[in-house]
């Protein structure tokens, strides 16, 4: 059996907004729980760089990238609803 | 319609110009500068049209420059659409235009709650870099319609003005609603906007008896007054064209005194010297009353004059048109050739009476015109409905005066009806300044046509129905006569001319004849007086001779007497001397 596959996420925040918190808080959590050791997660504050933002069309904060494994996905919102986004992720299998 | 009087309104500082003249008139100055407008409108209606004139007049003429935030197209697609409206926005992009592409991910997974912020982080950023004072959401709903409830977009409706307030910036939100009336306005989110925002514009594209019709309205101007009325606009060639009855601030018309020629010598008569220079002119009657061919006397007087003339001609092609008014001595193909005059032949050309009022507009400016015909007005004012139709005659006076245009105008009568009780559902015949009704006269079995001016205003007018007679040397006039209460034409009236000319003749030879008789009366007479006079000369010589004689024979007498007594002897005769 092949290595599985690692995960590389974007995060997508604005600041210390309360929903952006919320995200990072969910994205560690899911992430130690389903992916442990097998995931890399870069924070983009669109405040401090706003310009890529822009280049990345981000409009709605927090926005959650998969970069890795493809295909790429997007999910926006505080991930508080677990399922959704165990779906997008194509972890369905390892979901409760 | 009762329209509102207004006083003009006062343009004020605060306001941010859309280039959009009729909009900006109705506004006094545009859009609330520093302020959210939010413009609502079906699909099609015209609303990024209308966002992007704000947006590049901004920039090129304002200095302020823009940001387009495109939530339903790419941003490529929204610079190529409006290329055809030569905004140059290419040559404004980058440094005074910045076109944002903010279409939502079609695949994006939501969960939980999120807001726009990373939206506003980036026009924070690109507002700084260009010094954006403009920015245009186009399409909001696309992206509110993310938003897990009606909540969430109140909330980040509200985040998206405080910003906009924040940063003094000018904000025009477009919105869709559903279907092809705003009447869905009212709901969520839109109605919350409402409240929110200082302006509110409503665009409203609608199809009456097929054909297209759009309206703008301001709803809503916080401090400050404006037009509520619906202004019909179109989307032309150079972006919107707001129709107004009268731009604020022009009340007051150049009225002038000058007259120009109708193009028939005895008409001109008629009128008092001929139409008033701005006049708006109607040429009324049935078909076949020669009303394009008295249109067309006009237009070649104006082009002998040198004045720059357009000829609308709905009814015939442009070589018909040249054709038929040469066939009656009009020869307008010489002035089409040295560019004085152009003739637009328009019977194909489908649309709105505003498309019409459009065109028109557009091509009097190209131009340069100072004398119009539309023939007929009828075809293009009833595309459409009749109150849109009637605004727009309106408006087309109007603006021919403002312009100094004179203008004539024929129309279509039904049958040979009287004017004033025939159905003028285009009343254009209040409007206009000098209405000619031409009319036929079936009479023993001829028709013939007949000219009145039913009204001419500021003008003394002949208050005779004239016949108005074509032939290849052109149009002229001719008195009617009037006989036992009927009025005669054409070759009655022909008759009574000959009669009447006969009867001269008649007279005048009469006249000689009897000039002749009392000469030789006269002749007579004075033969007869010197006959007389002779007669009297001979009398007197006879009378003279005779007084002699009297008097000789007298002598005479008187000696016989005293021989005679002496031989009778009667007195004391002598003894002895005896007679045998």
């Amino acid at each position: 059996m092949s290595r599985p596959a690692r995960f590389r996420f974007r995060l997508y925040v604005a600041g210390d907004a309360l929903n952006s918190g919320l995200a990072h808080a969910n994205l560690t959590a899911l992430c130690r729980q389903y992916l442990p050791d097998r995931h890399e997660i870069e924070v983009v504050d669109v405040f401090r760089e706003p310009k890529r933002a822009l280049e990345d069309g981000i409009l709605l904060t927090p926005t959650l990238v998969k970069l890795a494994p493809s295909p790429t996905r997007r999910i926006v919102g505080t991930l508080g609803q677990i399922q959704p986004v165990l779906q997008a992720l194509g972890l369905e299998a390892l979901a409760p | 319609m009762l329209k509102t009087v207004r006083s003009p309104l006062r343009k004020v500082p605060g306001k941010a110009p859309t280039g959009i003249a009729g909009f900006d008139a109705i506004t006094g100055g545009g859009l609330p500068r520093g302020r959210t407008t939010l413009l609502v409108g079906g699909a099609g209606s015209g609303k990024t049209v209308l966002a992007l004139q704000f947006l590049a007049h901004g920039a090129r003429a304002c200095k302020e420059p823009g940001i387009f935030v495109a939530f339903e197209e790419p941003s490529e697609r929204v610079v190529e659409n409006a290329g055809s409206f030569g905004w140059k926005l290419e040559e404004l992009q980058h440094r005074r235009l910045y076109f944002m592409d903010a279409r939502p991910f079609p695949d994006v997974v939501q969960s939980g709650d999120f807001d726009l912020g990373g939206m506003l982080a980036a026009l924070e950023a690109k507002t700084r870099e260009i010094g954006a004072r403009r920015i245009v959401f186009d399409a909001l709903n696309n992206v509110l319609a993310l938003l897990p409830g009606p909540a969430a977009r109140k909330r980040e409706l509200f985040r998206l003005h405080e910003w906009l307030v924040a940063r003094e910036l000018t904000g025009l939100i477009t919105l869709q609603t559903g279907g092809d009336e705003a009447g869905t306005i009212g709901q969520e989110p839109s109605g919350f906007m409402q409240f929110m925002v200082d302006c509110v514009v409503i665009l409203n594209h609608s199809v009456v008896q097929g054909v297209s019709q759009r309206n703008l309205r301001v709803q809503k101007y916080r401090g400050s007054g404006f037009d509520e009325d619906e202004a019909p606009f179109l989307i032309g060639s150079g972006g919107l064209d707001l129709a107004v009855a009268r731009a604020p601030g022009r009340a007051g018309l150049k009225v002038t005194t000058e007259r120009v020629s109708s193009g028939v010598e005895r008409l001109d008569t008629m009128l008092g010297g001929g139409y008033y220079r701005g006049a708006s002119v109607l040429i009324t009657g049935s078909s076949g009353t020669a009303k394009t061919t008295l249109s067309g006397a006009f237009a070649e007087a104006a082009c002998r004059r040198g004045e720059r003339t357009l000829f609308f001609s709905f009814d015939s092609e442009y070589t018909e048109v040249i054709r038929n008014l040469a066939s009656v001595g009009i020869r307008l193909d010489r002035y089409v050739k040295n560019g004085c005059l152009r003739i637009i032949p328009a019977r194909t050309i489908t649309g709105s009476a505003e498309v019409h009022l459009g065109r028109f507009k557009t091509l009097a400016r190209e131009h340069s015109a100072r004398c119009m015909v539309i023939d007929p007005v009828s075809s293009w004012s009833t595309s459409g409905n009749d109150s849109t139709a009637q605004g727009v005659a309106e408006r087309l006076i109007d603006w021919a005066k403002s312009e100094g245009i004179t203008l004539v105008c024929t129309k279509l009568l039904s049958g040979t009806s009287s004017p004033v009780q025939g159905g003028l559902p285009l009343q254009i015949s209040t409007l206009a300044d000098t209405w000619i009704h031409l009319n036929y006269l079936v009479q023993a079995g001829e028709r013939n046509r007949g000219l009145s001016i039913v009204k001419s205003r500021g003008t003394a007018h002949s208050n005779q129905v004239r016949e108005l007679i074509l032939s290849d040397a052109g149009v002229t006039l001719a008195d009617t006569y009037t006989a036992g209460g009927e009025v005669l034409m054409g070759t009655m009236r022909w008759e009574k001319e000959s009669a009447e000319r006969g009867a001269h003749e008649a007279a005048e030879v009469a006249t000689k004849l009897k000039r002749v008789r009392l000469d030789a009366e006269e002749a007579e007479l004075a033969v007869r007086l010197k006959a007389l006079q002779v007669e009297i000369e001979a009398k007197q010589i006879e009378k003279a001779l005779l007084a002699r004689t009297t008097q000789t024979h007298k002598g005479e007498l008187s000696q016989g007497r005293t021989r005679m007594h002496e031989l009778r002897g009667s007195d004391a005769p002598k003894p002895g001397r005896r007679k045998p």
